[in-house]
């Protein structure tokens, strides 16, 4: 597995990577995503191409670096980057701006097409933005202030803001379904908000009993839109059933230091990405039918089986996710690790078909174009 | 006073006109430099108004060298696991392999640079990169031959095939020249056809010679025989085979036959008619004229001593090295020009003088990465051990923390030098302690990711500070619940108190508690400070007082007093909490319990008594407090009657 991941050294830290969304309706693969970065003096976002151009070389499986295709200077750290659409993407920065910038494919050139600077802020400070999510037009962010801010990718103004949505940093926000969003905070909490009702007060709260362990990421399954994963400080991996009491359905361990992404794998949900401070990124499997053997399960990925462990889940619905209904004593969850041994910070990845991005505080790109899902 | 190695650079600072004093102040890959007012007590004027930073490892700011930085991070730290405990036997070919590894990061980085240099339009940039190309490839060059003579250790025999190795890759122009003469019309009557024959001879790549030689020889049908006899002489030139049977006594024999045949066919002028065979001849046969002669080709004094070793003392040993290595260079210099300072480190190596290498190195290049990377691994392969230095520790680690420092300063490598730190087992914790704590904190994730790296070494201290600075940060923004997390985070209960008094002052003034979501989900962090627990008690009072658990409720709010957990300027609102209580129809004060809140008040009400009337609360609020006191009595006064008769008819 390790020998289809291919490193380039970009000489800035890279906070962020994402792919550019695909058609549903064509089976192209993703060639396209983006990057930012984070604790330069100079912070950028960066548009790459892992095509190889030509078409000469593809046969015998060459595949070369992912090619520069465009940069434009960004203020702030780049905390969150989400695309838009084909052409857009969001970034949330360190200064609190919130900023729309447009690729211009013909050309490979960035402009920003909307910029709100100091969206997220203290009365005499900046605060960050740390989170970005979209729903075309629609833009979610959340920040260290404690505010939920919408807006519209063609609007000047603000659509709304949630005042004191939390008294602690939201780390990370995603849709549930198009009129409710979650999000994460530093006190392990999750909240639900129904952006219907008017009130500046969440609809739910779930947290982890008494733990307070911060929660840095979250991700919702794509069928099941009560089923989300989330990583916090310590490592764990949580997939909570946001229908279902108010406290995770399963615990997973799975790294040493703080989680900062989870992503279920957009077409192929039982499989799923984490990727850490300590240096790893972990690709879980879960199969739905136990009926299954053993060795048609697991067979791609029976390399480096990290520690796994997954507490006993209480449900009995006759149609629940597999990730609700973990049991590794049957071997139905395995964890392999996706990068040569690395020290430092995992700090994003993207996983879009077969082909995986990730980026590091080692100024390393990672591309794997066969991930085995 | 010791004396200096060299001169030391001078370094002009622009903008200080000349005749200024200067003041400076020293950082830790750095010096700030600024004017000072040095004049005679009472004058007037002022200074530049300019702070300057000038920079000691200018290296760390190109980009290119960047990823240097972090693929050589990557492999110093591979080296650093590799155990201790294994026979050396066993470590020599991994240390050789990082070795290489090292090299080809060095490689690429230069290649990278030179494509720049090469497409910029910028003369400037050009000249700039060009520089770090020759400096990368100066590096490179001295550790390849640090890695044959050190590293690998290479015996008798095999010594010169690597030496050979050495020069070919770094005397490349050769091939580059071959390539043009191959691809040219007619090859033979190239202009540079002899030059690349006798370059492919000087390097031992005979091979190659003798296909360049088939080109020439089908022009001179007439020459055959004394082309036949030169293929032959260089075909039978015998290499040192060291995975082979033979040993290299056998070998020597075998050698001096042949160079005995080459003598031979020079004395029997076999090659006379041709100055170019003849050449080669004197070339094979070892001829130091000759190969003066060919300077140009040469280029360099250490390629010559290759080549001189190679026709004349191929068993070469690696204890004579200096002896030829310093008669080459003095051969090879004329009288007027002085060595360089490539010279004198190349030399030193093959005197296997190691500390000298790296003082020279250190003196003579401008960055630390080298040295640092080198003498490291020359460490781990054990070359080091008698050296110590009269100050820091040892060589290594000053190295180390020289090279990190540097790192340190830079705004987003800093990362990397915490592993350099880690290993410095003398000083690495000292300074990472002190440089951590120094090191921006913009946004709460990086603010995390400084408490990572100071809780993975149990930095208890740096975690404290790095907490307070955070909470601090959030208190000055009015975020109470960030400030209350980054203090149990802390576990700093002082502060903790302190904010816990805000959240209580807030909900005096207005009624209700903020942040309900940060306060109802304290769990056992309460317990750090009496305040916070305090809070968070009171907050459960609310609660349960919500949820009309009237019972719980009262027992709680008691308990808050009798058990002394809230402070005593709190005593009165959570009596007034007890008004509503001791109101209900139901009875939910006992007797018992009725006293001790009778108790609480007298308690409170003494002690307001003793502070002198009227002194600074105007009389209406005293109105008021008055009033409350007596409100409260009647309240007490009338659910202890209550009580009492509850508590009798059950009995009865």
């Amino acid at each position: 597995i390790m020998d289809n991941i291919n490193a380039k050294y970009v000489s800035q830290k890279i906070s962020k990577t994402r792919w550019r969304p695909v058609s549903h309706s064509s089976l192209q693969h993703p060639e396209i995503f983006s990057t930012g970065s984070w604790d330069n003096e100079d912070n950028k976002i960066s548009f790459w191409s892992i095509s190889s151009n030509g078409g000469s070389g593809m046969d015998d499986g060459f595949e070369g670096d992912p090619q520069l295709l465009c940069e434009h200077r960004h203020d702030g750290d780049v905390l969150d980057l989400q695309f838009l659409d084909q052409d857009r993407v969001v970034t949330a920065s360190s200064t609190g701006a919130v900023t729309v910038f447009r690729h211009h494919q013909n050309t490979q050139t960035i402009s920003i097409s909307q910029h709100w600077p100091r969206a997220h802020r203290y009365s005499c400070d900046n605060a960050p933005c740390t989170g970005v999510v979209c729903s075309s037009p629609e833009i979610v962010t959340v920040g260290e202030d404690g505010r939920i801010i919408i807006f519209r990718a063609d609007q000047e103004g603000v659509i709304r803001v949630i005042e004191n949505a939390d008294s602690s940093t939201i780390h990370a926000v995603t849709y549930l379904r198009t009129t409710e969003i979650l999000t994460v905070n530093s006190i392990g909490q999750l909240k639900l908000w129904d952006l219907r009702q008017q009130s500046n007060s969440p609809s739910q709260i779930l947290s982890l009993s008494g733990d307070r362990v911060p929660l840095h990421c979250v991700d919702r399954h794509p069928n099941q839109q009560h089923i989300v994963a989330t990583g916090g400080q310590d490592g764990m991996l949580c997939v909570w059933d946001v229908r279902q009491g108010n406290s995770p359905f399963s615990l997973m361990e799975a790294h040493s230091a703080e989680m900062w992404e989870v992503h279920f794998h957009p077409t192929n949900p039982d499989h799923l990405f984490t990727c850490s401070e300590d240096g790893s990124l972990l690709h879980w499997e879960t199969s739905t039918q136990s009926d299954m053997p053993s060795f048609m399960q697991g067979g791609r990925n029976n390399s480096m089986i990290s520690r796994s462990a997954m507490a006993p889940a209480g449900g009995n619905q006759s149609l629940i996710s597999a990730w609700l209904n973990g049991d590794t004593s049957k071997g139905r969850l395995e964890t392999t690790h996706m990068l040569p041994s690395q020290t430092l910070s995992v700090n994003s990845l993207d996983v879009l078909g077969q082909c995986l991005v990730c980026g590091t505080d080692g100024e390393a790109i990672f591309v794997n174009r066969h991930v085995p899902v | 006073m010791e004396e200096v190695d060299v001169e030391p650079p001078v370094t002009n600072i622009p903008a200080a006109a000349a005749g200024k004093h200067l003041g400076f102040a020293w950082g830790p890959g750095d010096i700030l430099v600024y004017e000072t007012l040095y004049k005679a007590s009472g004058a007037k004027g002022s200074g530049s108004p300019f702070i300057h930073e000038v920079r000691k490892d200018e290296d760390i700011y190109s980009p290119i060298l960047r990823k240097l930085f972090n693929e050589s991070h990557h492999i110093f730290v591979g080296l650093q696991t590799i155990r201790e405990d294994l026979p050396s036997k066993n470590k020599k070919p991994q240390f050789v392999s990082i070795s290489k590894n090292y090299r080809s990061v060095i490689r690429a980085c230069m290649e990278e640079l030179q494509q720049v240099a090469v497409s910029t339009q910028d003369a400037e940039v050009a000249t700039q990169y060009g520089d770090q190309v020759s400096i990368l490839l100066a590096i490179e060059l001295i550790w390849n031959l640090c890695e044959v003579l050190f590293i690998d250790a290479a015996p008798a025999g095999s010594l010169l095939l690597h030496l050979l190795d050495w020069v070919r890759l770094h005397k490349a122009d050769v091939d580059e020249k071959a390539r043009d003469v191959l691809q040219s019309e007619s090859p033979a009557e190239h202009e540079s056809y002899w030059d690349v024959v006798l370059g492919y001879v000087l390097q031992g790549r005979l091979e190659e010679a003798r296909q360049m030689l088939v080109k020439q020889a089908s022009l001179h049908p007439a020459a055959r025989n004394m082309f036949k006899l030169m293929d032959t002489l260089l075909s039978k030139m015998p290499f040192y085979n060291p995975s082979g049977t033979q040993t290299l006594t056998e070998f020597d024999v075998k050698w001096r036959h042949w160079h005995e045949e080459v003598d031979r066919c020079l004395q029997d002028n076999s090659f006379a008619s041709n100055q170019h065979l003849e050449a080669i001849c004197k070339i094979l046969v070892g001829d130091e004229d000759t190969l003066l002669e060919h300077k140009d080709l040469l280029s360099t004094w250490y390629h010559f001593l290759v080549t001189r070793l190679l026709f004349c003392h191929p068993t070469v040993k690696p204890t004579e090295l200096h002896y030829y290595a310093q008669s080459c260079l003095t051969m090879f210099l004329d009288s007027r020009s002085a060595p360089e300072p490539l010279d004198s480190i190349l030399l030193a190596a093959f005197e296997f003088d190691i500390h000298q290498v790296i003082k020279d190195c250190s003196i003579a290049l401008n960055n630390w990465w080298f040295v640092a990377h080198l003498t490291d691994l020359l460490d781990h392969c054990k070359l080091l051990q008698s050296h110590n230095l009269h100050f820091g520790s040892n060589l290594r680690e000053f190295l180390l923390l020289e090279y990190a420092s540097g790192l340190f300063t830079h705004h987003s490598l800093w990362q990397l030098a915490v592993d350099y730190f880690d290993h410095c087992p003398e000083f690495g914790r000292v300074y990472l302690e002190l440089q951590i704590e120094r090191v921006p904190l913009d946004t709460e994730r990086k603010a995390l990711k400084v408490l990572r790296i100071c809780e993975q070494r149990q930095m208890s201290e740096q975690v404290r500070s790095i907490c307070k600075i955070m909470a601090m940060r959030a208190l000055r923004n009015n975020r109470l619940g960030s400030a209350l997390s980054w203090s149990i985070r802390a576990k700093d209960a002082a502060f903790a108190t302190l904010i816990s008094e805000r959240f209580l002052q807030d909900y005096c003034a207005k009624g209700t508690f903020s942040d309900l979501d940060l306060i109802d989900n304290l769990g056992p962090a309460m317990l750090l400070s009496d305040r916070l627990t305090f809070l968070g008690k009171y907050r459960e009072f609310h609660k349960l007082y919500g949820e009309k658990r009237f019972r719980e409720a009262a027992k709680l709010l008691l308990s808050l007093m009798t058990a002394k957990i809230a402070p005593r300027s709190f005593w009165m609102t959570l009596l007034t909490d007890a008004l509503p209580l001791l109101e209900q129809k139901e009875v939910i004060f006992s007797a018992d319990q009725t006293h001790e809140l009778m108790f609480c008040l007298e308690e409170l009400t003494s002690s307001l008594n003793t502070a002198p009337p009227g002194t600074d609360k105007p009389m209406q609020e005293e109105d008021i407090e008055v009033t409350k006191v007596e409100l409260l009595r009647l309240a007490l006064a009338r659910n202890l009657a209550m009580a009492i008769v509850k508590e009798g008819t059950v009995e009865a």
